[in-house]
C-alpha cells in the first residue's frame, strides 16, 4: 500500500471508533484527530480530548489503536496532541446533524469566544422551538448543557459550545 | 546554568500552588455531590469538581514530564500537608450553600484572570494549557454569577446571608494572591512566565466588583482587610489535615495499585 492509501484506509478505520459518551459520534465527527501519519515504526495517530477532565480519553486511545491496528494490521501509536486545542467548532456538520437526530442540541458556532447570550434561544432538538431557556450550563456529562423547551414542555441536553 | 534552575525551581513553586489550589477545591466541590439543595447544583458542582481535577492533573503532568516532579497520584496523594501551597480558601469544608457559591464566585474568578494572562505565558506548557482551561472556565464564572445574582434578588434574607458570605470569604479569597518570594515573584514576571500576583489581584478586583455592585452586594473595605496567608508557605487551616486523610485513604491501601 502507498502512504497515501493508507492514510485513507486509516481515516476510514476510524469512522467505526465512537465516542463512549455520545456513541452516535466518531472521534473523525468530534474532530478529535489532529494528524495521521506513517512513521518507520507504524501509523502515529495524534487526538485531542474535547475536555480537560474528560474521563474517556485513555479509553478512546486504547480503542483508536485496537481499531486501527486491526483493521489495518500495522502497529499503531496513539499521541495527545499538545499544540492543538480542541473548541467545539471542531464538530463537522454531519455531526451536529447526528446531534440532533440524537435528541442533543448541537452547539453553536462561536467566533472564538463563548458569551452566554451564545446560548439563549437554543433550538429545541425535540420540537424545533427557540422559545427555550438555559436551565443550567453543566448537565449529565462535561460537555452538556441542560435547556428547557416552554413549546414542547421538555428539558434537553446540548453539547455546549466551548472555546 | 544557575538561572535556567532558578526558573525551574520558580515556575515549579507557581504551578504546584496552582494545582493544589485546584485539586483541593476540586475535592471540596465534589463532597455536594448528592447534597446539593436542587438537582441542577448537585450536577453542577459535581461536573465543577470534575474539571477543577482534571486541571489539577493537567498541571501535575506538566511538573512530572518537565520538572522533574512525581508521579501526579504520588504527589497528589503521598505527600504531608506542609507540603501543599493551596491558599486557606479551598482548604474549608462546604459549609452552607452560600458560602460554598461565593467560594466558587470568588475563587472562579480569580482563575479566570489568571489562565487569561497565562495564554500570554513565555513559558509553552502553561500557555498551551491555559487555552483549554480557560474555555472550561467560563461555564464556572456563568454558573457563580447566575447564582450569585438570583440568590441576592431573592429577598432581605437571601441577601443578607450572601453579604455575610462575601465578609467571610473576601479575606480568604484575597489569600489566593499571597506573593511567593521577592526573587521568585521577581524572576516569574522578568522572566514573563506570569505576570505576579499583585498585578492578578488588582484585575480581579475590577472584574468582580461589577457583578458585587450589580447584586447589591458591599465590597469589604479592601485597605482594611487582612489577607489569609500563609498556604502558599505550607502553612495551613486545621481543614486540610483530616481533608487529605480522606482524600488519600483509599489511595494510600496500596500506593502501588494500578488504576
Amino acid at each position: 500500500m502507498s502512504e497515501d492509501a493508507i492514510i485513507s484506509a486509516v481515516y476510514a478505520s476510524l469512522e467505526q471508533v465512537m465516542d463512549p459518551e455520545i456513541p452516535v459520534l466518531t472521534v473523525l465527527d468530534l474532530g478529535m484527530i489532529t494528524q495521521v501519519s506513517v512513521t518507520e515504526a507504524g501509523i502515529l495517530i495524534k487526538m485531542i480530548p474535547t475536555f480537560a477532565a474528560c474521563p474517556a480519553v485513555t479509553y478512546i486511545k486504547d480503542n483508536i489503536r485496537s481499531t486501527v491496528a486491526h483493521d489495518l494490521g500495522m502497529p499503531v501509536q496513539v499521541e495527545v496532541d499538545k499544540e492543538t486545542h480542541w473548541h467545539s467548532n471542531r464538530l463537522s456538520v454531519e455531526a451536529k446533524e447526528k446531534l440532533r437526530n440524537f435528541g442533543i442540541a448541537a452547539p453553536q458556532v462561536h467566533n472564538g469566544e463563548v458569551h452566554a447570550e451564545i446560548m439563549l434561544h437554543t433550538a429545541c432538538p425535540h420540537c424545533g422551538s427557540e422559545q427555550t431557556y438555559l436551565r443550567s450550563p453543566f448537565g449529565s456529562t462535561l460537555c452538556r448543557a441542560i435547556h428547557f423547551c416552554k413549546a414542547c414542555g421538555m428539558a434537553f441536553e446540548q453539547f455546549k459550545p466551548v472555546e | 546554568m544557575t538561572t535556567s534552575l532558578n526558573t525551574d525551581i520558580a515556575v515549579t513553586d507557581l504551578i504546584t500552588k496552582m494545582a493544589d489550589d485546584e485539586l483541593i477545591i476540586g475535592h471540596r466541590n465534589s463532597e455536594w455531590t448528592g447534597l446539593g439543595p436542587v438537582m441542577e447544583e448537585d450536577i453542577a458542582f459535581s461536573s465543577m469538581a470534575q474539571d477543577k481535577i482534571g486541571h489539577a492533573l493537567a498541571l501535575y503532568t506538566i511538573l512530572h514530564e518537565q520538572l522533574q516532579g512525581a508521579d501526579p497520584d504520588q504527589f497528589a496523594f503521598m505527600r504531608e500537608a506542609s507540603a501543599f501551597k493551596c491558599c486557606h480558601l479551598v482548604e474549608l469544608p462546604i459549609g452552607d450553600y452560600d458560602f460554598s457559591l461565593m467560594r466558587h464566585f470568588l475563587f472562579d474568578h480569580a482563575e479566570a484572570v489568571r489562565y487569561r494572562h497565562l495564554l500570554q505565558s513565555s513559558y509553552t506548557p502553561l500557555k498551551q494549557l491555559s487555552q483549554k482551561v480557560k474555555g472550561e472556565l467560563k461555564y464556572h464564572t456563568l454558573h457563580a454569577n447566575a447564582w450569585l445574582l438570583q440568590l441576592c434578588r431573592a429577598g432581605a434574607d437571601s441577601h443578607a446571608r450572601m453579604q455575610a458570605a462575601l465578609d467571610t470569604c473576601f479575606p480568604l479569597a484575597c489569600g489566593i494572591f499571597e506573593p511567593a518570594a521577592d526573587e521568585v515573584e521577581a524572576l516569574l514576571i522578568a522572566e514573563a512566565i506570569y505576570p505576579g500576583e499583585e498585578v492578578l489581584y488588582n484585575e480581579w478586583l475590577d472584574q468582580i466588583y461589577p457583578i458585587l455592585a450589580q447584586a447589591g452586594l458591599n465590597l469589604p473595605d479592601v485597605a482594611q482587610v487582612r489577607p489569609a496567608y500563609g498556604g502558599r508557605g505550607g502553612q495551613h487551616t486545621k481543614w486540610l489535615v483530616p481533608m487529605l486523610n480522606e482524600m488519600g485513604a483509599v489511595f494510600r491501601l496500596d500506593p502501588q495499585a494500578s488504576w
